[in-house]
């Protein structure tokens, strides 16, 4: 490393609204380096990457690029400089060609006039050097799966001659098998010389991928340094304060198998078939599979959104009909959904206003009741902050999650399915989740959780179902290896 | 229906127009007449050149996201400015248009900065802006006002064979509109922020030019509208604008065209293509002799209809992947599949074995 760095940015600091997110930061991307940007939600990763990519004005502290200082006032100012930034949230435009988006506001332009073909040849250009064949210039975005849509960001940062790539959780909605992709591409891009600052939550893909490693905490620097001289162990205590070994709780002892709370027998609709499936009181059932294996869409028919047209369903050993997700709430069904600001959370209101959403409109005679044992209710969820009036907006990622939590536990439901309830939340905030997990599942309640985490499943569950192709392909058992699950999720036991 | 699903939506409005059309003849053969006459083609044509020129500019803001409920008043203006500058004289034709242009170009550049800058709605900018012009016409003019040359009059009343020259006008500005779109930047930039500004900035866009630029041209083509109005009435008037309802009127066209009202999607010959079954439709009305009201509620059933069917093609963000028994082409994607009941499909077994 004795490279000069290409990005180098000294004594950031950022407040908003009196808060001090970023403290002092200081940063140095090498060209050719992957360098990690690790630490809990609320550590002032995203406010490091929209400053440097433009989108923030420090209030302090100054940015150097290839030796030259300079000042982002706008995004438009950073890609110019050479900064590109992959944001969590895809910035594509779903009705728009990918050549379009790819080059969006730089359209190549002949006497004036936009130089369609010229566009197509520079946006398969770019993509050839991605290796990606699955995707074309003139494919509408909006078609492509998460994946491809994840490869069109790149291609756009990319077509900038971007000397500095910055991701933020790049994997944060990939696949199992999709990542092996984006981690194709990132090596490549290092390879050609671009500094990557890689933001992610997933420690393996730091170790995996990082030649240095960054932490924050609190908004302030705690470490940076070569990646190979950190164990997994010491990089957890450095981001949290804790050890790895409380990061997934571990098997239940001695699990005590409750009664039947929920039963489907040959349940199936346009998305979903053949579901046989039994929750019980006190149990964790995880639901593995790969991106469009249909596990959403079984939350959704068991919950009401895509009601189930076949088969039957039994709640408390009842028959009934789920309809209607108001329908799933009263039977004691909750379902935290996996995208939380667009399905979870009305973002503009409080937090209080956001744990009242279900009981208000379902169950309104328990609102004053709740709201007496909301401060009770938001301390179990040990959400950090004292404020109740405060807008779900403003809260960091694994504070938002806390919220849907504590809308649904709000309802004392029987039966909670979870849908990717750790995306893109820190440790610390996953922790809590584990946590409520559990003690909901101590207190009787059936657990139905569905992730792409496979660690996270095995770790947590007391049985794996495998959905793939919209059907339940598989049941495991807890000690079941990654390698296990995957075989069944990919369907490699039918084509080897 | 699933094949209409796939197509795009432009194509539907000029399969719903070529149904107009040909129901439209149809109809009018009832009574004796012949619907494809040279006279009544060119009725028809006529019929779309101002709601046409209104909703070109119209279908810019729309996709920016934005509307724009000053054109009525902007058109009353210019088509004011226009006969009182000319005065009857035809050496004042050329001035009088620049200053009506001009005029209409500040105004559209108010709603554009009013938009951007301040960031108040596009609805409540404009209805503000209309207001105020609508307050100064009151006052300053009591009727109908100056007068228009004939040789400016020739612009409303002529044309090549059945095609008046104001619409060979108007589809010679579409055209102009359309390779704007397709093919400069600030027509690229207008999908890109009335798609989702943050994309739109996050990539480097300067928000704010599309959204002004396509207020400029939306006034100015109501300008033209005005004008056009001016030439055919021979005088000015203040009311001429808001009369003709071009407001709603072509932000209805602009969605019957297959333009979404959020923005970020649509096509130039979609709104042309809407404005032409509003054409058909009054004409049809009138040539049947049909009671004006009745009109409306046929204009206010076609919009309906028309927005009713294009969301229910953008509703299929989940492909299905089991037919058998499954809602078989319309399942809505929310809410209680259609069909029979969920128990009432039970194989027979499951029922015994209960």
């Amino acid at each position: 490393m004795t490279t000069a760095p290409v990005l180098t940015a000294r004594g950031l600091t950022k407040s908003f609204f009196g808060v001090r997110v970023l403290d002092e930061v200081s940063i140095e991307v090498r060209p050719g380096e992957v360098h990690g940007l690790v630490g809990e939600n609320g550590a002032g990763k995203s406010t490091l990457m929209k400053i440097l990519a433009g989108v923030y004005q420090p209030d302090d502290g100054e940015i150097h690029l290839a030796g030259e200082q300079v000042a982002f006032a706008h995004p438009i100012d950073a890609m110019h400089a050479g900064v590109a930034t992959v944001f969590q949230e895809f910035n594509l435009l779903p009705d728009r060609t990918v050549a379009q988006n790819v080059f969006l506001g730089r359209e190549p332009r002949r006497r004036g006039v936009v130089d369609v073909r010229e566009m197509a040849r520079r946006t398969q250009h770019v993509l050839d050097e991605l290796g990606v064949t699955s995707v074309r210039p003139r494919d509408r975005v909006g078609s492509l799966s998460v994946a491809q849509q994840q490869v069109v960001e790149i291609a756009k940062a990319l077509s900038h001659d971007a000397k500095v790539i910055s991701m933020d959780e790049p994997t944060a909605a990939l696949a199992a098998h999709e990542v092996e992709l984006l981690y194709r591409i990132v090596r490549s891009l290092a390879e050609r010389g671009v500094g990557v600052l890689y933001v992610s939550h997933r420690l393996k893909e730091v170790f995996d991928l990082c030649d240095t490693i960054t932490v924050l905490k609190d908004g302030r620097l705690v470490s940076s340094g070569p990646a190979d001289e950190l164990g997994p162990d010491e990089l957890v205590r450095r981001m949290v304060g804790r050890s790895i070994d409380t990061y997934f709780p571990g098997p239940l002892e001695g699990t005590e198998r409750g009664t039947e709370l929920l039963r489907v027998t040959g349940g199936g609709n346009a998305w979903v078939d053949g579901i046989d499936l039994s929750l019980r009181a006190g149990e964790i059932t995880a639901v593995a599979g790969l991106q469009g294996s249909g596990r959403t869409e079984l939350a959704e028919a068991i919950f009401g959104i895509r009601p189930f047209t076949r088969g039957s369903v039994e709640v408390g050993g009842r028959r009934v009909r789920v309809t209607s997700p108001r329908h799933a709430a009263r039977l004691g069904i909750a379902l935290i959904t996996e995208d939380r600001k667009a399905t979870g959370l009305s973002l503009a209101q409080s937090i209080l206003d956001n744990v009242l959403l279900v009981i208000r409109g379902v169950f309104p005679r328990r609102t004053a009741h709740v709201r007496r044992e909301a401060d009770a209710l938001m301390a179990r969820l040990e959400l950090s902050t004292d404020r109740l009036d405060r807008e779900v907006q403003l809260l960091s990622g694994g504070n938002q999650q806390k919220v849907v939590l504590g809308k649904w536990l709000a309802t004392r439901p029987r039966v909670v399915i979870l849908d990717e309830p750790t995306r893109g939340i820190d440790v610390g905030a996953k922790v809590a989740v584990y946590d409520v997990i559990r003690s909901l599942a101590r207190e009787g309640v059936a657990i139905c959780m569905i992730s792409s985490e496979l660690p996270e499943l095995l770790g947590i569950a007391d049985r794996v179902l495998v959905m793939r192709d919209g059907r339940l392909v598989a049941e495991l058992a807890p000690s079941a290896t990654e390698e296990e699950v995957l075989r069944h999720a990919a369907g490699a036991e039918v084509s080897a | 229906m699933n094949r209409l699903r796939s197509l795009d939506p432009t194509v539907v409005v000029y399969l719903a127009l070529v149904a107009a059309l040909a129901i439209g003849a149809l109809l009018v053969s009832t009574v004796g007449r012949n619907f494809f006459s040279a006279g009544n083609v060119r009725d028809i044509l006529t019929g779309m050149s101002v709601l046409g020129l209104v909703a070109i500019g119209q279908t810019l803001v729309v996709l920016c996201s934005s509307l724009d409920l000053s054109v009525p008043v902007v058109i009353s203006l210019s088509s004011l400015l226009a006969a009182t500058t000319m005065a009857g004289d035809p050496a004042r034709i050329v001035p009088a248009v620049l200053l009506t242009l001009a005029v209409a170009a500040a105004i559209g550049m108010f709603n554009g900065l009013v938009v951007t800058k301040l960031r108040v709605n596009g609805f409540i900018a404009t209805l503000g802006t209309g207001l105020i012009v609508k307050g100064y016409l009151d006052t300053q003019y009591k009727g109908t006002a100056g007068t228009v040359p004939w040789e400016f009059q020739l612009l409303g009343a002529t044309g090549l064979g059945p095609v008046p020259v104001s619409t060979i006008l108007m589809l010679a500005l579409a055209t102009l509109v359309w390779f704007v779109l397709a093919r400069t930047r600030v027509g690229h930039q207008m999908f890109a922020v009335g798609g989702d500004p943050v994309v739109a900035r996050l990539s480097g866009l300067h928000v704010a030019r599309p959204v002004i630029v396509a207020h400029v041209v939306c006034s100015l083509t109501a300008a033209g509208a005005g004008l056009l109005l001016a030439s055919r009435l021979g005088v000015g008037s203040p009311t001429v604008g808001s009369q003709g309802g071009y407001d709603l009127l072509s932000i209805a066209a602009v969605v019957l065209g297959g333009t979404l009202l959020l923005g970020g999607r649509g096509s130039v010959w979609g709104t042309i293509g809407g404005v032409a079954i509003f054409a058909v439709l009054d004409n049809v009305m009138s040539v049947m002799q049909v009671n004006p009201f009745l009109k409306d509620i046929v204009r206010g059933v076609v919009i309906v209809a028309a927005v009713a069917v294009y969301t229910r093609r953008t509703l299929h963000a989940h492909r299905p992947r089991f037919g058998v028994g499954g809602p078989t082409d319309d399942g809505p994607v929310l809410g209680p599949a259609d069909g029979a009941p969920a128990t009432g499909q039970l194989p027979p077994a499951e029922e015994v074995a209960r």
